[in-house]
């Protein structure tokens, strides 16, 4: 359940898979909301005798599932923003060969897999599967703010007010989508908004 | 022939213009009358005399007035210019590469003397004259990407190889087709592509990295690429389209003539040798059509290609809103004559434009 | 033109340096400076051979950064096809040949926050240009390598006095063995790990590393095969128009050289992948010997990597 089907898009979206275990000697799971479902579908005893579960609940009810788990280490963050310096640290002590397992919204994921590449693991090695909210994370091109848990195309920019039209254009290395100017040809002419996958 | 530096400007009042000469040798990318992606590559080992393929990375008479554009935008945002810190080493060898070859190529403007790694570069024409340490960053007042860049007309992606791929890990990048490279640092070939329409369907890609990544030290690649812009803006930025994106509606069938430009990129590649990297410049030529009309095929020619693009071309290239208006310029120019093969003028035996029926 | 651009060079220095291996010096014949180039670089050496001639890549192992000389070294191989028997027995200081451009199929990955170099044998000639090239740079590093005795051991002396804490010797007649697995474990996310000698180690490597977790863009290698002597045989070449025969010493990308045929090539070692050719129609058996090629493409009779594999059997039209 909870599993969105992302039309065809352009080579610099993400593609998103789902979790499979691999082998390694250490195990670094980072999941929000219901997310939670796909670590609860990938963990194996084997996996969890060297795990580490992030969780970002987010007001789901999985704490005791992903407990019941018996990881190695467990943590529940309040927030993305709260546990990123614990996700840092993590990586930074980690050796290679960890397997890296993200679950949830994309705004995470990109935000967590940043992380994990600036730590050195390639992109390609980290396993993703979205869950749950199909919001994205939106870098204005003009003044670079990010808007998170962009819904609707186009939108207004948190930061600049400018109203962006939503791209499938995607960098790893902000972790977002690219929003650009809609009405910079015709001032105040903005069609109006709708989901974005609609 | 001693290049005589315009003072003009690519942006307010606009005072940029090409004389005779860079007309002549303006990079016309069209060399029959349509136009499809292709993987159009050759050896760039020079060209004709006076050519803009004749050195390895040509001066000419913008080069003050660019550099000093360049200037402008990166004091607005230093974004423009960026590295990943593991292509610092390729930043060197861009710099070898340019002061090699512009004082070999231009004796009369540039010098550069080596002893051991002490450097001495000699800038002529921007009054440069610094002694520094190759391979010591804090001895140069910028990143030696930034440095050299800020020297050298164009845009540079310094693009990192490996894993079979190549990826835009540094660059300098502030008179660009719609694209931020503040945004595409780190994206490999497919992804900072990823927006361009038809070519992925057709391969193009596939076929363009596996040539690319075969460009072996001492060969040196290059093609031709082009974009409609209105006005002679540089900065063509998505950064800034919010506030250029507005002059594309000033067009009117009066100025349409002075104020639509070609904008043709001559993009060459070089290996790396330290770095193993390669490097991507692209220089951007700007022509109004009026000056393109002055030469007879070169007016035969865009009207038909213009007329021909398919649909999402003119769309990607961003002037699908303007296309009637400039078909209704070029076709004045189109009296159906053949036109010859290649991109030259060929000023001499192409027949002067016959005077059309209704004027 | 196929193959990277030439420079005309003389034979500056010859040294034995053990019972198998010899090193070159080559210096510009002009007096120029050569190109710089990076570590993991080789040069394609050319050997006029009688009427035949070789071309054998070797990797670049003298300082990326000095442009006056290139060193290669060369191990003798007794059974092979003659390259090397002739780079040790008919070279001679003072002797002008004619090298490639470096071409760089094994390069360091930079943003690596350590590097693992892993060498067996003659394996070590990469590491030693991509040692001097971190060390220039402030990269940090490892060498492991495994030869066969102290007698064998090119370049131990040199490695173990220069750089104590990074290099690690094993030498197999006192039956000492690198211990990967320990060895990968516990090494800091961000390594790579690089791997040159015989194909046995380059395979255990990949091997174990992949099984240790290691994601496949951190591990490198690189072979170099030698094409191999083989039974003779016919080819057709379509767009050429000829039917050449390859003879028994030499490959089927030098028999189409030798008839003017111009065929693209990078390593000569079934690596870089720039040989392959189609496979137009055939009625006999491939000796596939590259590691370019897909099983599948092995197996459809659809392609031939003309530097490294042979034919035997009756008809073999190629698409050149």
């Amino acid at each position: 359940m909870s599993k969105f089907e992302f039309p065809p898009s352009i080579k610099s979206r993400p593609i998103y898979g789902t979790l499979e275990p691999r082998k390694g000697p250490a195990h670094l799971l980072i999941a929000d909301a219901v997310g939670a479902e796909a670590i609860i579908e990938v963990a194996t005893p084997e996996m969890m005798r060297t795990a580490h579960i992030i969780y970002i609940p987010k007001g789901t009810e999985f704490s005791e599932k992903l407990r019941a788990l018996n990881p190695a280490q467990y943590y529940e963050g309040a927030s993305y923003a709260a546990s990123v310096s614990r996700i840092h640290k993590v990586l930074g002590d980690a050796k290679m060969g960890l397997q890296v397992y993200l679950a949830g919204t994309e705004g995470m994921m990109g935000q967590a897999q940043l992380e994990a590449t600036n730590a050195g693991i390639p992109h390609s090695a980290i396993q993703l599967e979205h869950r749950g909210s199909v919001a994205r994370r939106m870098q204005c091109v003009h003044c670079k703010g990010i808007t998170e848990d962009v819904e609707v195309d186009p939108f207004v920019c948190s930061h600049c007010g400018l109203n962006l039209f939503v791209r499938d254009h995607y960098s790893r290395r902000i972790a977002a989508y690219q929003g650009v100017c809609i009405d910079a040809e015709d001032l105040g002419n903005v069609p109006p908004s709708k989901g974005i996958y609609e | 022939m001693t290049i005589q530096f315009n003072d003009e400007t690519f942006r307010d009042d606009y005072s940029f213009h090409n004389s005779a000469w860079a007309i002549k040798r303006f990079p016309f990318p069209f060399h029959e009358d349509s136009y499809m992606y292709s993987v159009n590559m050759e050896q760039h080992r020079g060209g004709p005399a006076g050519s803009i393929y004749e050195k390895r990375f040509d001066v000419d008479e913008h080069y003050l007035s660019e550099m000093r554009d360049r200037a402008m935008v990166l004091a607005d945002d230093p974004l423009r210019c960026q590295s990943l810190p593991h292509m610092t080493l390729a930043g060197w060898d861009l710099l070898e590469l340019i002061m090699v070859s512009k004082s070999e190529d231009y004796p009369e403007l540039f010098e550069l003397h080596r002893d051991g790694n002490t450097w001495r570069w000699v800038n002529k024409p921007m009054g440069i004259d610094d002694t520094f340490t190759f391979l010591d960053e804090a001895t140069l007042p910028y990143g030696p990407l930034e440095y050299i860049t800020r020297q050298a007309q164009g845009d540079w992606c310094v693009l990192d190889q490996r894993d079979d791929n190549l990826w835009m890990d540094a660059g300098m990048v502030t008179t660009q087709a719609d694209w931020s490279l503040d945004f595409d640092i780190g994206m490999n070939f497919f992804e900072w592509h990823a927006p361009v329409p038809l070519a992925h369907e057709k391969g193009i890609f596939v076929r363009a990295l596996k040539f690319l990544l075969n460009i072996q030290q001492g060969s040196p690649a290059r093609r031709l690429n082009w974009t409609m812009t209105v006005t002679p803006l540089l900065d063509t930025s998505p950064e800034n389209y919010h506030k250029w994106g507005i002059q594309k509606t000033t067009l009117t069938p009066e100025n349409i003539g002075q104020k639509q430009h070609l904008r043709v990129e001559l993009q060459t590649f070089f290996r790396l040798p330290r770095s193993n990297a390669l490097v991507f410049p692209i220089r951007a030529y700007l022509c109004s059509f009026q000056d393109l009309m002055t030469m007879p095929k070169w007016g035969r020619r865009l009207h038909r290609v213009i007329r021909d693009l398919p649909e999402e071309l003119a769309t990607y290239k961003g002037f699908i809103a303007n296309r009637p208006m400039m078909l209704d310029y070029l076709s004045k120019f189109d009296d159906g004559l053949p036109t010859s093969d290649g991109i030259w003028p060929e000023f001499e035996s192409e027949p002067p434009l016959k005077p059309s029926a209704d004027s | 033109m196929s193959g990277a651009q030439k420079i005309a060079v003389t034979v500056t220095e010859i040294v034995p340096l053990n019972e198998l291996v010899t090193r070159f010096k080559f210096e510009p014949t002009d007096g120029s400076l050569l190109p710089t180039f990076s570590g993991g670089a080789h040069t394609v050496v050319e050997m006029k051979d009688g009427a035949i001639t070789r071309l054998n890549p070797y990797s670049l192992m003298s300082d990326p950064m000095d442009q006056t000389a290139y060193t290669i070294s060369v191990r003798r191989d007794d059974v092979g096809r003659g390259g090397s028997l002739f780079m040790h027995k008919r070279v001679k200081v003072g002797d002008q040949m004619t090298i490639s451009y470096p071409v760089n199929l094994f390069s360091l990955d930079l943003r690596a926050k350590k590097h693992l170099f892993l060498a067996g044998g003659i394996g070590i000639t990469p590491f030693m240009a991509q040692i001097k090239q971190l060390e220039r740079t402030n990269g940090r590093w490892e060498l492991h390598y495994a030869t066969r005795s102290v007698a064998l051991g090119s370049y131990v002396d040199e490695l173990t006095t220069k750089h104590p804490n990074e290099t690690h010797i094993y030498y197999d007649d006192q039956e000492q063995r690198i211990d990967l697995k320990n060895l990968l474990d516990g090494q800091p996310l961000g390594t790579h790990v690089y791997v040159c000698g015989p194909k046995g180690m380059i395979d255990w490597v990949r091997k174990t590393a992949t099984d240790e977790g290691w994601p496949r863009e951190a591990i490198h290698y690189e072979e170099f095969l030698a094409p191999k002597s083989g039974k003779p045989f016919e080819v057709k070449l379509a767009i050429s128009n000829k039917v050449i025969q390859v003879g028994e010493d030499e490959s089927l990308l030098e028999a189409m050289e030798r008839e003017g045929v111009d065929a693209p090539y990078l390593c000569r070692g079934g690596a870089c992948g720039q040989c392959e050719t189609d496979v137009i129609d055939y009625s006999g058996t491939f000796i596939h010997r590259d590691h370019w090629l897909e099983d599948a493409d092995h197996k459809s009779g659809k392609k031939i990597m003309p530097c490294v594999s042979r034919f035997e059997g009756k008809t073999l039209v190629l698409d050149r």
